[in-house]
């Protein structure tokens, strides 16, 4: 019944800079399933790249601790078990892939030694075969004359096919999870479009459950099962793809849905979300987005507002909805 | 009828590869290679490509802050290439630019009043007084605070700080500006708010623009005319409507139907272009998009297209058209 893979509950990060204590991922709780890709969304500085790095707890500390929760994959909760136990699950169960593939390759060793690594680690696969896993690895995510290849440094590879490679390193180990922060950021509309297509394929030819992370609606409403929406450290709606889409809840998901400038729409003024991001040193109090909501009331500069269920597993974290209860 | 205010006439701006210890040139990289157009009084052109594709490069050599190898730039039909170093000033207060990234275009050790006065104090506003007055009235017209003069630039927000880049370019009554990229390197809920203020902007004071960008979505909103671009060449140059809903060229397609929608409704067929855009060291012989084309022909591999008219205002480069 239940075929939740990864349970994050009440996640709480900080991080401490000489400006003061930043609260950047503050009391976060959500769930990942069996196959799917679910979207975090959120603008920059909304945690959404802490909460990544939290579950595999791959955090600089200091200036980042994390300060409270549990992580739960498959019942074992990451953030108490031994440094040895999380070796054996990250990027064997647990993979992940970064927005700048040039940064997280390594220059001085070539392709296939990088995608060989944890196969050999993990998988305890002599040379000979590492050497004919990474090759169907490398074909499978598009790089052409893949064996060729095996010697080539990171240097040869354009940015796509960096970025294709760190797929394939991520995927070495069939883990059952894959985390994809900002991987098509960095990368060019059309080659962009190719690796999204990549991410699709795993989907329909694997049981794999991927976290994709992104400040890119666009992206997501092509990928996404569920979404969760980020600000300020702080979870403002979750739900399926049409709930978020179709029915937008709180008013900063209404706004960054309107703001989208399309190809198809007349040339009319775009409708923004006034002001500016809030900095998590000094943040407003009550609801963190009140400073910039069109529909804020006296409460929202007082409470922190708490989730309510709106339908279904649509979500939305907002006095609007929580008055609508009471009424 | 509108005039044209800015054109380029077989422009190019090749950068020489040396190589070795005498650094013997062995190549160019061809980043703007023979491109010829034109922009109106008070229109957004949209400048779009993918990087490397020689966008920045055009936009800089029609401000003439690269020099260009050859062609022809003119202004209200003038050439600027011939013009010496004074001339050029006199006409910088014409023409104007905006950068992508305004944290390293504003000098961190000046106040955000100075650096936006300085643009005044070198085209000979320079009453002190005056100064102050005009500055308060650009920090107002682009939507802060008159006090925020007297703060540095690290005190404001990514949005905030590409407002005063806008109010930097504002400041000497430009007719024409080149805005690079302006709004890729912001959050999209700031996005919305500065290309609402361009746009504003554009209409009150009658401004041209080159708007450079990467985003299909973005020029689609803001261009009135749409100019595509790839490895230095232009290959397609259309009305904005047209363009977006009956594109021509191969490429212009398939950047078209890559750009990520967001509506979960709308499940198009993608068209995947195989491969990465190559070297501009050493793109393919004949049409550049070629090697990445879904319709190339043998044609396409010899002989190099003409950027030619295939109907009212609509030019593409490409074999399919020929006539």
């Amino acid at each position: 019944m239940d075929n939740t893979i990864l349970r994050v509950n009440h996640l709480k990060t900080n991080f401490y800079t000489s400006y003061g204590e930043v609260r950047a991922v503050d009391d976060i709780s959500f769930s990942l399933r069996k196959g799917e890709i679910l979207c975090l969304v959120g603008e920059s500085g909304c945690g959404k790249t802490t909460v990544a790095l939290s579950v595999l707890r791959l955090l600089d500390s200091p200036p980042g601790k994390i300060l409270g929760g549990e992580i739960l994959f498959s019942g074992e909760d990451l953030l108490r078990c031994s440094v040895d136990r999380l070796r054996q699950i990250r990027g064997n169960k647990i993979a992940m892939i970064f927005q700048d593939p040039q940064s997280s390759l390594n220059p001085v060793l070539t392709i296939g030694d990088q995608i060989e690594e944890p196969l050999k680690l993990h998988l305890r696969l002599n040379h000979k075969e590492a050497m004919v896993r990474t090759a169907n690895l490398m074909a499978q995510v598009g790089i052409p004359m893949a064996r060729e290849h095996l010697r080539d440094y990171p240097h040869q590879f354009s940015g796509g096919m960096k970025q294709r490679v760190m797929i394939a390193a991520a995927l070495s180990c069939n883990p059952e999870i894959l985390i994809a922060d900002e991987p098509t950021t960095a990368l060019d509309t059309t080659v962009k479009a190719q690796i999204l297509e990549i991410f699709q394929d795993i989907k329909q030819k694997t049981s794999m459950s991927i976290l994709f992370i992104t400040h890119d609606l666009g992206t997501v409403a092509g990928i996404a099962d569920r979404i969760v929406v980020m600000y300020g450290g702080k979870i403002v709606e979750a739900g399926t793809t049409l709930d978020i889409f179709d029915q937008p809840g709180h008013p900063y998901t209404r706004g960054l849905l309107n703001c989208l400038p399309s190809v198809s729409t007349s040339k009319d003024r775009l409708i923004s979300i006034q002001g500016t991001i809030p900095s998590l040193i000094n943040p407003p109090g009550g609801c963190i987005f009140h400073p910039r909501c069109e529909s804020r009331m006296p409460v929202c500069k007082e409470v922190s507002p708490k989730e309510s269920l709106i339908s279904g597993e649509h979500i939305v974290a907002c006095h609007l909805y929580e008055q609508e209860r009471i009424a | 009828m509108s005039r044209i205010i800015l054109a380029t006439e077989n422009l190019r701006k090749y950068y020489p590869v040396t190589s070795g210890l005498l650094s013997r040139h062995v190549a160019d990289v061809k980043a703007v290679d023979g491109i010829s157009l034109g922009i109106m009084e008070g229109e957004t052109l949209g400048l779009v490509g993918e990087s490397g594709c020689g966008k920045s490069t055009l936009g800089r050599a029609m401000l003439r802050l690269e020099e260009p190898t050859a062609g022809r730039v003119l202004y209200k039909g003038e050439n600027i290439l011939d013009r010496d170093r004074k001339g050029m000033k006199e006409l910088r207060k014409e023409m104007q630019m905006i950068f992508q990234d305004p944290q390293s275009s504003l000098d961190p050790r000046m106040t955000v009043g100075d650096s936006i006065g300085e643009a005044l104090l070198v085209h000979g506003v320079s009453h002190e007084h005056e100064r102050g007055e005009r500055v308060e009235a650009l920090l107002k017209q682009v939507g802060l605070e008159p006090g925020h003069a007297a703060r540095y630039p690290h005190e404001f927000s990514g949005g905030q700080k590409q407002r005063i880049g806008i109010a930097r370019a504002l400041a000497v009554n430009p007719k024409i500006i080149v805005a690079d990229e302006p709004v890729s390197a912001l959050d999209v809920s700031v996005q919305a708010q500065i290309i609402n203020l361009l746009m504003d902007l554009q209409r009150e004071l009658d401004l041209a623009f080159l708007f450079i960008a990467h985003d299909l979505a973005v020029i689609g909103h803001v261009a009135s005319r749409i100019a595509v671009m790839y490895l230095g060449r232009i290959v397609e140059l259309a009305d904005r409507t047209q363009l977006l809903e009956h594109p021509l060229h191969p490429y212009t397609e398939a950047l078209l139907s890559a750009v990520s929608v967001p509506d979960p409704h709308q499940k198009r067929k993608r068209i995947l272009l195989e491969g990465d855009v190559p070297s501009p060291v050493a793109p393919p012989p004949g049409c550049h998009f070629h090697t990445r084309c879904f319709k190339a022909t043998e044609a396409c591999r010899g002989e190099e297209p003409e950027l030619k008219p295939v109907g009212p205002g609509h030019l593409i480069a490409c074999h399919l058209y020929k006539k």
